[in-house]
């Protein structure tokens, strides 16, 4: 039971058959046997949790629990939680404590789960493989000798691993579909703009996009709904009437419920450089959209392939902007010895900053710089709006793209760490969501000879996250894919 | 265009990120694939295209101007100071600058 979904937990309390102490305690002891193998959390807060489980059922018995109430959770680490250590990743910020509460983490608060702990992560979420970690690797509950993907790798291997029903992350270029795709489980990143970025530890602030994770499409829209909202603090927040994301999951009930949907399916995502168990898993999942009633419709989005250079361009320029505030003088470390102001900086963030994030604030430095700023920025935001544009196009002949989440599976850890052009390979497909703002899920769809997870992502334009989650959803109830347990973490 | 050792060196100091000629070199090393990657985004033709700097075309929202929480007893000063390396009275402490 304890290792069921939201969905499930969540009928299983109303219904009085278990408690969320029990369940938050059982699940507390899940993660301590778990933790020293997988590294997914950097802390975990067991007593916090069991109040917030006492206040739950306490809720829950007087009617007035939400369908999230009394159910655990976990953060990523670049999510601000009042009181709660929050080092997102990085030696810089080790011994902080957050001030405040991120808007996300206030709202699924009040919905009354149960946070139990703040997970593992890229540093400063500049990654793909969790190992730029100041706290060292996740490992992957499918294989642990594997990396669990990244940036939001910690919360992706305890979703996974069946620790946490549900976890949030962060998607700046795939940093949550990316790690759900190589751990089994789904993740979801809404449109940018749906939930404010207000609390998070900001790396490129025209992509970030809080998110979930969840092992169904359906917990997904659960948290997506209380997530979602309008927040002045966020200038970039949107100001639309609330949506119920659940609402089209069930919707065209019968044999062909996806009739009417029009799948793209663009020809640079299905070319070579995709490991042949993933185009084969990706197949299947295309003829059991048809079977359920769904039209394809081929198309092409010829800019797409510019956008990792696009975004490793546009990212490390945000970044280097945003991580200037990581001085030594307000908060987080400072070196301990230095000779004067200027030497103070420079030896402060040459200690508290791992060699990735160093290397990205030096790209972002050096394409903003005098002389270079029209040849890489305002290059790359020019041929950001041809990408978008090419998407806007698709979107007149369907209604939702789909195709592979990353190009392989799991890698070793250790494989990739040295070729930075390798390691961003990851992110090929899950990028040109972030640069045009749009939402994208990635949800189970099979395993490779290896017996690794292999991730279906699914993209809609801006605002159809309801449709994207009503796609996933029926191709969920007619597959079993997202229920399997890695085996070493089974109940 | 290929990146120099000095050309990190530039930004190591522009960035405030102390760096010694050994690490300058691996940096310079590690990061030629990634201007390879970017060099191909240079080719694009994109005359007369709009920057597209954000992925929604809505204006800044603005608000009032006017003050909207008070703190009469620095409470969220001293909260949010405990975090800071070094702190005295209320102000943030860094080596002397003015002689």
């Amino acid at each position: 039971m304890i290792t069921s979904s939201v969905a499930e937990l969540s009928r299983a309390l109303h219904a009085r058959r278990l408690s969320s102490v029990e369940l938050t305690g059982a699940l507390l002891d899940r993660i301590d046997a778990a933790n020293p193998t997988l590294n997914a959390f950097l802390t975990v807060d067991r007593e916090g949790a069991l109040v917030h489980a006492r206040a739950a059922d306490a809720r829950i018995a007087a009617g007035t629990a939400s369908r999230l109430t009394g159910i655990p959770l976990a953060h990523k680490d670049v999510i601000m939680t009042e009181g709660l250590r929050t080092t997102c990743g990085s030696r810089m910020l080790e011994k902080f404590i957050a001030p405040y509460s991120a808007f996300v983490a206030e709202r699924l608060a009040h919905a009354g789960m149960v946070l139990v702990g703040k997970t593992n992560m890229d540093e400063f979420a500049m990654g793909s493989s969790n190992e730029n970690s100041y706290f060292g690797p996740v490992r992957n509950p499918w294989n642990t000798t594997c990396v669990a993907g990244g940036s939001s790798g910690g919360s992706a291997a305890a979703v996974a691993a069946r620790l946490v029903p549900a976890a949030t992350g962060t998607d700046t270029g795939g940093s949550i579909r990316q790690p759900a795709a190589l751990s089994g489980i789904c993740g979801l990143k809404p449109t940018y703009g749906v939930c404010s970025r207000y609390g998070l530890i900001a790396f490129a602030s025209s992509l970030d996009t809080p998110g979930a994770f969840g092992q169904t499409a359906e917990d997904c829209a659960l948290l997506l709904n209380a997530m979602a909202g309008h927040d002045s603090r966020d200038s970039t927040s949107v100001d639309r009437p609330a949506e119920d994301y659940t609402r089209l999951l069930g919707a065209n009930a019968g044999a062909k419920p996806l009739a009417g949907v029009r799948i793209g399916l663009p020809r640079e995502y299905f070319g070579a450089g995709t490991e042949p168990g993933i185009v084969q898993a990706i197949e299947a999942a295309i003829a059991a959209f048809r079977s359920l009633g769904a039209t394809t419709v081929e198309l092409s989005l010829p800019n797409v392939d510019y956008s990792l250079p696009v975004y490793y361009v546009i990212s490390p320029a945000e970044a280097s902007s945003n991580l200037a505030r990581f001085d030594g003088v307000r908060y987080g470390h400072r070196a301990a010895k230095y000779d004067d102001l200027m030497d103070m900086y420079k030896k402060t963030r040459a200690e508290g900053f791992g060699a990735e994030v160093k290397r990205r604030i030096l790209v972002g430095t050096y394409v903003l710089s005098h002389g270079y700023y029209d040849a890489y920025y305002l290059k790359a935001q020019q041929v950001r709006r041809l990408i978008a544009d090419d998407f806007q196009r698709a979107y007149q002949s369907c209604d939702v793209i789909v195709g592979p989440t990353t190009p392989t599976t799991a890698f070793c850890v250790g494989d990739k760490i040295d070729d930075p052009v390798q390691m961003y390979l990851n992110d090929i497909f899950t990028i040109a969501s972030n640069l045009t703002g749009t939402p994208a899920i990635s949800i189970p769809c099979g395993f490779d000879g290896k017996g690794l997870p292999i991730g279906l992502q699914i993209q809609g334009n801006a605002f159809a996250e309801a449709r994207i989650l009503n796609v996933a959803h029926r191709y969920q109830q007619t597959t079993d894919w997202h229920r399997r347990i890695p085996a070493g973490f089974a109940p | 265009m290929a990146l120099s050792v000095d050309d990190v060196q530039r930004a190591a100091h522009l960035a405030r990120i102390e760096i010694t000629a050994a690490e300058a070199i691996d940096v310079r090393n590690k990061l030629e694939g990634v201007f390879r990657l970017i060099e191909r985004m240079r080719a694009v033709d994109t005359t007369g295209i709009v920057p597209m700097s954000h992925a929604q075309d809505v204006s800044l929202p603005l608000r009032e101007d006017r003050v909207t929480e008070s703190d009469p007893h620095c409470h969220q000063r001293d909260l949010y100071q405990r975090y800071a390396p070094a702190v005295d009275n209320g102000l943030y402490l860094v080596p002397k600058v003015i002689e």
